[in-house]
């Protein structure tokens, strides 16, 4: 039994503990949220936060995460109002979509760690994260864009 | 803050009378915020017609005949629906359509997405529905208020009498207006007093896309359902000749393994098992006749044969005569490898087969096609095989396999699993199970005169057929020239007096299929890549002969011209910095691109690439331009990273690591403009693609004054 928690709530599953945290999310706890795209940390669909850090969870143990916090995609907000969110919908980022719970979820630890990135700290943060569709003009606007909305929210 | 579910994610399975015919079982996930608006909807809905359903709730479903790649169809389509019926744009919903003919495609006859077709061919049919839809509302409310229909006029959603103030709501409507035998032949808009069509509109499904959840195929769970991977032959074609599987059925978990007619399938309670198991298989393959396959010698078998003549495609004037009287003549090769699709999702499908029906849920491009195959599989007649077509994590013509592979393997599976199972590739299935774009040898041959004009042009193509052995063998293939494989060459847009082109067909035992852009992506490249020497070697500027060359082209000729001058054609770039422009005519669409790039110690960097393009009627501008973005993109891929080898059959690439994608920090700076056009939509999806390998390798040329002649670009080829 492995016991964690996801989005703010406690989860425990018995599967083998070598078992990728993506396959217990997506299988176990039925949150499809969080891609599979290779399995080997090379394209960074699978990006969750563990403990506020951005992980591959397509290579992690889920015996790694116990009794730890991990938020994914359908934890960033209840109803589409993280200022990332808002960043994606108003630019339309998305294309076929499949890749972008990866990109916010890089993007929103950036973010948190750095306020007003320049491209290059976007570059250096999103290198990780593949986007087969070529979103990522799209994906530096809106994080720039993103970073605007938190500091207005914080003006206000 | 509510926490999202934690249970996994609750399906309802509805049953009702299917919109053309039959019965309808549908499966609906609820919206994370706990409500299913698709269930509201179908409980609610009233269909005025195959492809628009109205909700007591004043919902708005329109019935997508097409498939969501990332193109932005769940958005084009219904703007073009809206456009007629005026609904509120804030009700509307998309749902896939099931599979029946009335959603075939209006030019292919068959349910399917690709081409980059839907918009020219959906132009007038999801419009033509809007607006039978909207006469159908408004008869009835002028039944209802006994007065003449003319006098009434709709505004968002609404039946409106001005003269005796009556309004009534499309919702309140509905009930009555399904009553009604719909209308023949209404009139349409004219396209300038369109109010929808041609403005920016935001996706319809952007939300869905950046919360989780969207659907795709792989996210589908059907109650019951096991999931399986399957061991396939390690060489195309081969076949298990001994299979143990004592260790892979120790793995909790796993449940069954049984071999199906494309290899060994491990079906477990989840995906981790099944994986865990396919590593324990012991099994030893009969390679077959494809195990000495290399690609090394075909490109030399290519060059070779390309010094033959080969099947003509196109002939005018007279190419070897003119040859002869040229004062100069230059000679090319071009290479492009095999490519895989590499969808971010990889291949997957859910089967449901029970003894009478087979249900299938899968991202798919080709649902007609699916069916009739699966159908054979399950030895059911097709109308008892029903396949949901979800969202797709990309398609780049994969998911329209002509065999459907991916789903007649899953139906295997499903009859050895004996339940509901969802088949997942892994990257390296996906990227090793074949059906690529061929790789290709072009081989040039052009003849100045004494003023540098080109006055002949002949252009030996080798590469395998896409259409040989499939379903549209005849349509596409005529004279042994398959279309696919000569378009972008000989339909080259291009004034040229004495012009040839040629084709050589080997039949090689790796799957080959359509790829986004299909034959253009290998023509796009070599034609205009050579145009750019040509012009070298005539001692013109390239921009300057191509507007020549395009003198009977005007749509061409301004998209070029815009392009070059959104590019400041000809002003100071930076030291090390070059640039090259090229246009390609594909999809019925004008596309030309200029890229600016630098070369420093072989390594190749992509500052800014500037686009037009003329598609015709805009739909979507900013769906225009997402296309051309991305399609830069995935063509820079092709430019600067990507390559299927094969050795002793095998292929050697197997993950984003050794098939490496272009990444945010190589993606450069991409301006899109659109040419104000008239006349019907053209295609989107694919012609961004073409341009920039050609535009590219010019502006390295430019720089370096070394030709790129293979893709993709290699350091050691700019040494």
């Amino acid at each position: 039994m492995t016991s964690f928690f996801v989005n703010g709530k406690q989860v425990q599953v018995d599967v083998d503990p070598s078992t990728p945290l993506l396959w217990v999310l997506r299988e176990s706890l039925g949150m499809t949220g969080t891609k599979f795209g290779c399995g080997m940390a090379l394209c960074g669909a699978c990006t969750v936060h563990l403990e506020g850090k951005a992980i591959r969870s397509c290579v992690a143990p889920v015996s790694r995460v116990e009794g730890k916090r991990v938020t994914t995609i359908e934890g960033l907000s209840a109803n589409l109002t993280h200022p990332l969110q808002r960043a994606w919908i108003e630019l339309d980022v998305p294309q076929c979509g499949y890749c972008q719970s990866g990109q916010i979820m890089s993007a929103a630890v950036l973010l948190a760690e750095n306020p007003k990135p320049t491209d290059k700290d976007i570059d250096d943060a999103m290198g990780g994260n593949i986007c087969r569709c070529g979103t990522y003009s799209r994906i530096r606007r809106a994080i720039h864009k993103a970073a605007e909305l938190v500091s207005e929210g914080r003006a206000k | 803050m509510s926490a999202p579910t934690m249970v996994g994610r609750r399906e309802f399975i509805r049953t009702g009378a299917a919109i053309g015919g039959g019965l309808l079982v549908s499966l609906y996930a609820p919206l994370p915020d706990g409500s299913s608006s698709a269930l509201a909807a179908e409980e609610k809905g009233i269909a005025l017609n195959a492809f628009v359903r109205i909700g007591t709730d004043e919902s708005v479903t329109v019935i997508s005949a097409h498939s969501e790649m990332g193109q932005g169809i769940y958005t084009s389509l219904p703007m073009l629906l809206n456009e007629e019926l005026q609904a509120d744009w804030s009700k509307i919903r998309v749902e896939a359509a099931p599979v029946d003919k009335v959603y075939n495609h209006p030019v292919f006859g068959m349910q399917m997405t690709g081409g980059s077709t839907t918009s020219p061919a959906e132009w007038e049919r999801y419009r033509k529905m809007g607006a039978t839809a909207r006469v159908m509302l408004v008869e009835t409310a002028a039944t209802k208020w006994g007065v003449e229909p003319s006098t009434c006029r709709v505004e968002n959603g609404s039946v409106i009498h001005a003269a005796t103030n009556k309004r009534a709501t499309y919702g309140s409507l509905a009930n009555a207006a399904a009553q009604l035998t719909p209308p023949a032949n209404v009139p349409l808009k004219n396209p300038k007093d369109f109010t929808l069509v041609g403005k920016p509109t935001r996706r319809l499904d952007t939300p869905s896309k950046t919360n989780g959840s969207a659907q795709f195929g792989l996210d589908v769970i059907v109650p019951g359902m096991l999931t399986a991977v399957v061991a396939r032959p390690p060489v195309f074609g081969g076949k298990v000749a001994k299979l143990d599987a004592t260790e892979a059925l120790k793995v909790p978990g796993v449940k069954t393994v049984q071999q199906i007619p494309s290899g060994v399938a491990v079906i477990a309670e989840h995906f981790w098992p099944a994986k865990l198991g396919r590593e324990k298989l012991v099994i030893e393959w009969d390679l077959g006749p494809n195990a000495g396959l290399s690609t090394e010698k075909m490109l030399h078998d290519f060059a070779e044969t390309a010094l033959k003549p080969g099947a003509i495609a196109k002939k005018t004037g007279d190419p070897e005569a003119a040859l002869k009287t040229a004062a100069k003549t230059i000679t090319a090769e071009y290479d492009v490898p095999y490519l895989a699709h590499a969808m971010m999702e990889p291949l997957n499908c859910v089967v449901d087969l029970r003894s009478d029906s087979c249900e299938i849920w899968t991202g798919t491009q080709f649902e007609t096609v699916d069916r009739a195959n699966a159908a054979q599989a399950a030895a059911l007649p097709p109308d008892r095989v029903q396949i949901h077509t979800t969202l797709l994590g990309g398609g780049f013509g994969r998911r329209a396999n002509p065999n459907s592979d991916f789903v007649v393997e899953a139906v295997h599976v499903a009859k050895a699993a004996k339940a509901p199972v969802k088949v997942v590739w892994t990257r390296e299935d996906d990227m090793r199970g074949g059906w690529y774009r061929p790789m290709w040898h072009d081989r040039f041959v052009a003849g100045l005169d004494a003023n540098g004009d080109p006055i002949a042009w002949t252009h030996t193509i080798v590469g395998q057929s896409i259409m040989q052995g499939t379903l549209f063998e005849a349509f596409a293939i005529k004279d042994g020239i398959d279309s696919t494989s000569v378009e972008g060459a000989a339909d080259v847009l291009y004034g040229m007096p004495n012009l040839q082109v040629d084709l050589h067909t080997p039949k090689i035992g790796v799957p080959v299929q359509w790829w986004r852009s299909v034959g253009h992506s290998h023509t796009g490249f070599s034609v205009e890549a050579f145009f750019d020497e040509v012009a070298h070697a005539g001692g013109k500027d390239p921009y300057e002969l191509r507007r020549k060359l395009l003198a009977n082209q005007p749509r061409m000729k301004a998209v070029l011209e815009l392009a070059a001058q959104k590019a400041n054609w000809g002003s100071k770039l930076p030291p090390g910095v070059g640039r090259g422009i090229a246009t390609h005519f594909s999809f019925d669409s004008y596309v030309a691109q200029v890229v600016e790039a630098s070369v420093e110690k072989g390594e190749v960097k992509v500052h800014r690439v500037v686009c037009a393009v003329d598609c015709g009627l805009v739909i979507n501008p900013d769906t225009v331009r997402a296309q051309m973005e991305g399609g830069i993109i995935f063509g820079l891929t092709a430019a600067l990273k990507t390559e299927i080898t094969l050795k002793d059959g095998r292929v050697e690439q197997s993950n984003f690591h050794d098939y490496q994608m272009l990444r945010i920090f190589e993606s450069p700076e991409i301006e899109v403009h659109i040419v104000p056009s008239g006349g019907n939509p053209t295609g989107v999806g694919e012609p961004g693609v073409p341009p920039v390998a050609p535009a590219l390798a010019n502006a390295i040329f430019a720089v370096t004054g070394k030709r790129v002649r293979r893709l993709p670009i290699r350091a050691s080829d700019l040494a």
